[in-house]
């Protein structure tokens, strides 16, 4: 999936992720910030950049700013940000296409 | 050296007998020498003690570099004497200064600034919050932060490991004399518990008020006979904080559930019988478990014999409607309290010794047979941690918790399974502020877990319907949820010891970055 612009999912609420997403050269970048950066900043990181690769991006510059948000919530933030960049508004794999 | 909670308290910290944690009755039936202040006579007549500014009482106990110094937290978050007094002696150029005082609120981060350029050394509290937590566990105070349970200070006071110079003893009403109170004035705060010790064991004691009533001002928290000097100012606090509008239950599903299952828990174990004496934390569960408390012992015709601890619209409420005898009162978190202190001949007020000290011959939480309390992490070993947060900074307090859960007969910790991303059943806690073994049953929204040295609250909880679990179940439902956390990146630098209650080590608190 090729990246066309920035794009945000999420919301900066207590429990939720703000994901923003913009296109890049040379690969994933990804800068975290988040309150429980020590426990689960290496969980959030590995789980945007599996989410991305899920959807074949190999591209992007990915600012995630977490307020604890669980993992479902998260991969949720990271894929709708990526599709708005990707100007993809329909076919949405539901249901599990994206593991 | 590993202590009884499985902690590895560092050799050079186990000095001037200091000891590791070695249960919670290690000390229980020991003999010791309570310490003595060293006291100014008055054998003269005397007309007032009132001197104009808080610098004149600084200058008249002849302070001096390195003394320790004491406040109390009657106030809460609309304090204004700590900073007050602070302010006024590192501008009049002292240094070295310890603060030894009951707690600090969240209005105390000017304390950050001192402990920044050095000027306060030491740090004896049961609270610890905003930048004063990042300044100590960002490791910027000289000597590792005492953090202790509030009958352990009590304790300390009168084992003499605290030895405090100058008591600033903030009073809503005082007297010419110094006869103090906790009722009336401007910054009514019911009741002056926690600045007993102070006033008893301190060298110098000064009254700060904002409200001085004419002499005697009886009945007096603190005696005449205890004050050195008094000093009146404008504004010793901030009454919306310091006393909040009456305390609601909460309407969250989550925390009502949770609470129906304590009071539900409390139903199936024998000590829920007429005169059973009871104890809850202010959090949103705990607090809540009056509401479904209520109908119980109209059900059944009983009442309780006397409710302990800072009390709160919903035990006064059980006292007014014959629900419960009396109350025994340290504490005064709304206006509802305040009043039934000052109001009803059925609402006593008793010092902090007599609360909750470890070091006196019996005091109210030995003989407790209910305790509802909080928790911001418990381990599968069902240790407690109330101070540390999951970025590894302190920010709480101890207070109660470990004195209530010591002494009470049946401990039950409430909290969600999980706040946010944080699991709050985890394998290991950051900090243990109360250990396992003084915890009886564990209730969460996912279940609820007994301590397997209670096999006897196990049994009469498994002839009920509630939904039983192990601690480690319910850890396991934590982690499977949030995922497992990775640990806290702590440095080797102690800056904080947690005592437990009878002054052993409990734990440690070690430095660490703040999150960038």
């Amino acid at each position: 999936m090729l990246l066309k612009k920035p794009a945000m999912a999420g919301t900066l609420e207590s429990s939720d992720a703000q994901v923003t997403i913009s296109p890049k050269e040379g690969g994933v970048d990804v800068e975290i910030k988040s309150s429980v950066m020590y426990q689960y900043g290496r969980q959030i990181e590995e789980c945007v950049r599996e989410t991305l690769k899920n959807l074949n991006v190999d591209n992007a510059y990915v600012k995630v700013v977490d307020q604890g948000a669980l993992e479902c919530t998260l991969k949720a933030r990271v894929e709708c940000a990526a599709f708005r960049s990707a100007e993809v508004d329909n076919g949405y794999p539901w249901g599990g296409a994206i593991k | 050296m590993k202590n009884a909670v499985n902690r590895e308290i560092p050799d050079e910290l186990l000095v001037d007998g200091r000891e590791v944690f070695q249960g919670s009755n290690y000390k229980d039936n020991t003999r010791y020498t309570k310490v003595a202040p060293s006291v100014k006579m008055r054998t003269a007549h005397i007309d007032s003690k009132v001197l104009p500014t808080i610098r004149d009482a600084i200058k008249a106990v002849g302070f001096k570099d390195g003394m320790t110094v004491s406040f109390h937290h009657h106030f809460r978050n609309g304090d204004y004497v700590v900073n007050m007094v602070m302010k006024e002696i590192v501008e009049m150029g002292f240094k070295d200064i310890t603060i030894a005082c009951s707690s600090l609120s969240s209005s105390h981060d000017l304390i950050a600034d001192y402990i920044e350029d050095g000027t306060v050394i030491g740090l004896q509290t049961s609270g610890i919050r905003g930048k004063v937590g990042e300044a100590v566990s960002h490791g910027k105070l000289k000597t590792p932060a005492i953090l202790r349970s509030h009958g352990g200070r009590v304790r300390a006071i009168e084992q003499g490991e605290v030895h405090i110079d100058v008591a600033f003893i903030g009073a809503p009403t005082a007297d010419c004399l110094g006869n103090s109170s906790g009722k009336g004035g401007k910054s009514d705060c019911g009741v002056l518990a926690y600045a007993d010790a102070d006033a008893r064991y301190a060298d110098n004691v000064v009254i700060i008020t904002d409200t001085l009533v004419d002499y005697p001002n009886m009945p007096a928290s603190i005696s005449q006979t205890d004050v050195d000097y008094v000093v009146v100012v404008d504004e010793i606090g901030n009454p919306k904080k310091i006393a909040s509008e009456a305390a609601r239950f909460s309407k969250d599903p989550r925390d009502l559930l949770m609470a129906e299952h304590c009071a539900k828990v409390m139903e199936a174990t024998p000590y829920f019988k007429d005169g059973f004496s009871f104890q809850t934390g202010a959090g949103g569960p705990s607090l809540a478990v009056n509401r479904f408390l209520e109908p119980l012992l109209i059900k059944y015709g009983i009442k309780m014999s006397w409710i302990c601890g800072g009390i709160s619209a919903p035990s006064v409420d059980l006292l007014n409607k014959g629900l419960a005898e009396c109350i025994v009162d340290t504490q005064d978190f709304d206006t509802v309290a305040v009043d039934s202190v000052h109001n009803n001949p059925k609402h006593f007020e008793i010092s902090t010794s007599e609360y909750a000290s470890p070091s006196n011959r019996s005091a109210f939480v030995n003989k407790l047979d209910y305790v509802i309390l909080a928790a911001l992490e418990i381990d599968t070993d069902f240790n407690v941690n109330v101070i540390t947060g999951s970025d590894g900074v302190l920010r709480g307090a101890p207070g109660g918790h470990p004195d209530t859960a010591a002494g009470a007969k049946c401990c039950i910790v409430v909290t969600p399974l999980i706040r946010g991303r944080m699991a709050t059943v985890c394998e290991n806690v950051v900090t243990v502020t109360t250990p396992g073994e003084c915890v009886d049953v564990l209730v969460t929204d996912y279940g609820i877990a007994v301590n397997p040295k209670r096999q006897d609250l196990l049994e009469a909880l498994q002839k009920t319907k509630l939904p039983l679990k192990t601690v480690e179940e319910l850890k396991d439902i934590a982690y499977s949820i949030v995922g497992t956390p990775d640990p806290l990146p702590f440095k080797e630098r102690v800056v904080a010891i947690m005592e437990a209650r009878d002054g052993t080590v409990l734990d440690v608190v070690r430095e660490i970055d703040a999150i960038k």
